[in-house]
């Protein structure tokens, strides 16, 4: 345990001092307060900025973290060389590089709204739902680029293998599922659509956000069948342990990856 | 001391080591040499734990390696490249070496002093130059009071002063009864440092013993002509 905790504080002083994490958390920064100086009032801040967290989240935890984990390969094979298991140090890399992100994502939307008041207003359940969201999202994709970048050896391959998940999951995904729903049309579909929402965290997130704000009409094909089907509570119950299983797989198979890899 | 008993390990269909004997005495170098490929990178790591054998045993000290991680407490170890985390400063990573290995000794203050290191502990690791990050590399191998030493290329990169105060840190170390293995592809150097040679290729081991013994074998004068010759293929007499 005190391993883990002393490479997660290392690295996340190497991460918090890269260009990149201090981009990722500057824009969102800078996004966040332009939105409220053009369009004022923070609920329609937050639903501007729900699409962009959908998108940006997935593509820097997957891509930062592959990228990171290859370049990091041959200092990890030194730190396994100590006097260090590799239980430790698979959670200890883990943290280190989703938390940085996590805080990132937090400040920087965070700071734009604590600074209006509106971290207690009654856009304040919806904010935390962004950012809870958004942090999930964020250990979700993270673990799925240490899955990558343990399995797949060559690095450009790894790479390339986790813009391809990103694409699938967050843009290919939703368009082939209305694709599929107007092929089928004539075929009760609300059965096997709910299981597709469930199979893609990207889509839970989406559904938990748009079942917070209200705005049915903006939920997608997806979301409207999910929400009509289950009612607001048990549909944000369901789709919240959905989305915890998607943190605890990839990083339950990244163990155990991990730990047989040879280095 | 360091043993290691029909060690197999294979990767997909390529066969890396192939039942494998070896004894790295203490109190001695020894140097494992072989061309590109012929599994000393494979070998180094299993003796870290880093690679799984597939058949075999590895003991070092008095541990028989079974997935416990404590026994390379005892070990120090160099890398052939130094590749450090980019915004780490050089103090903080001896920092955080001493703290994983939960030691009280600081980082290796001679090393540090032949090499010059003390105006560069705190400057970012990406500032530092590729002979500067293998000079850090060699002080973190030497602290710690390791009992057993192993040193992938130690001379690559380093300057001819520094490379002369590490190898007379190494030849200390031999006296003062540690274990130590080094791979180089400097046969001079091979020459200059090691008692024993173990000579690897394709996954076995083809010779080992005293260097001395290898140049009678071969019937060569320099270690050199007496390495090209194994790896030609001639088998030692």
């Amino acid at each position: 345990m005190n391993a883990l905790l002393r490479i997660a504080g290392y690295e996340i002083r190497d991460v918090v001092r890269g260009k990149w994490l201090v981009a990722y958390g500057a824009f969102f920064l800078l996004l966040t307060e332009t939105l409220f100086r053009f369009g004022g009032e923070g609920g329609r801040v937050l639903l501007s900025l729900v699409n962009l967290v959908l998108l940006l989240v997935p593509l820097m935890g997957i891509l930062f973290g592959t990228v990171y984990l290859y370049g990091a390969r041959e200092f990890n094979e030194l730190l396994l060389a100590q006097p260090v298991g590799r239980r430790q140090m698979f959670g200890g890399l883990y943290l280190g590089l989703a938390l940085p992100l996590v805080g990132a994502l937090v400040l920087g939307v965070g700071i734009p709204f604590g600074a209006r008041g509106g971290l207690g207003g009654a856009n304040a359940g919806v904010l935390a739902t962004l950012l809870g969201t958004g942090t999930a999202l964020t250990l979700v994709f993270v673990a799925l680029a240490f899955v990558l970048a343990i399995r797949v050896q060559d690095r450009m391959r790894g790479l390339g293998a986790a813009l391809l998940l990103w694409l699938a999951l967050g843009v290919v995904y939703d368009g082939v599922v209305l694709l599929g729903v107007t092929a089928f049309a004539a075929y009760p579909l609300e059965r096997p659509l709910l299981v597709l929402v469930l199979l893609n965290p990207v889509d839970l997130a989406r559904v938990l956000l748009l079942m917070r704000m209200d705005v049915a009409a903006l939920m997608g094909y997806t979301g409207a069948t999910f929400e009509a089907f289950f009612g607001t509570a048990l549909g944000t119950a369901l789709a919240a342990g959905a989305l915890g299983l998607w943190v605890v797989g990839p990083l339950l198979l990244g163990f155990r990856l991990f730990g047989r890899k040879d280095f | 001391m360091i043993r290691v008993q029909g060690l197999s390990k294979r990767f997909g269909r390529l066969t890396a080591l192939d039942g494998v004997d070896l004894e790295f005495p203490a109190g001695a170098v020894t140097a494992l040499v072989g061309p590109n490929g012929s599994g000393k990178t494979t070998l180094i790591k299993a003796l870290l734990g880093l690679a799984r054998p597939d058949a075999g045993e590895i003991t070092v000290g008095d541990h028989r390696l079974n997935g416990d991680h404590r026994y390379r407490g005892r070990i120090g170890y160099m890398a052939q490249v130094a590749p450090f985390p980019e915004n780490l400063t050089a103090a903080e990573l001896f920092r955080m070496i001493t703290e994983l290995r939960e030691s009280t000794a600081g980082p290796d203050g001679e090393l540090l002093e032949a090499f010059g290191l003390d105006r560069e502990l705190a400057k970012p690791l990406r500032a530092l130059s590729g002979g500067t990050r293998q000079k850090v590399s060699a002080v973190l191998a030497f602290s710690f009071h390791p009992r057993i030493l192993i040193l992938d290329e130690p001379t690559a990169g380093l300057d001819p002063v520094a490379s002369g105060a590490l190898k007379r840190r190494i030849r200390r170390e031999r006296e003062a009864g540690a274990t130590i293995l080094i791979t180089s592809h400097l046969l001079g150097e091979v020459e200059e440092l090691a008692d024993r040679v173990a000579f690897l290729l394709e996954g076995r081991v083809r010779f080992q013993g005293p260097a001395a013994e290898l140049l009678q074998a071969t019937g060569q004068e320099r270690l050199e002509r007496a390495v090209a010759a194994l790896m030609m293929g001639e088998a030692p007499r």
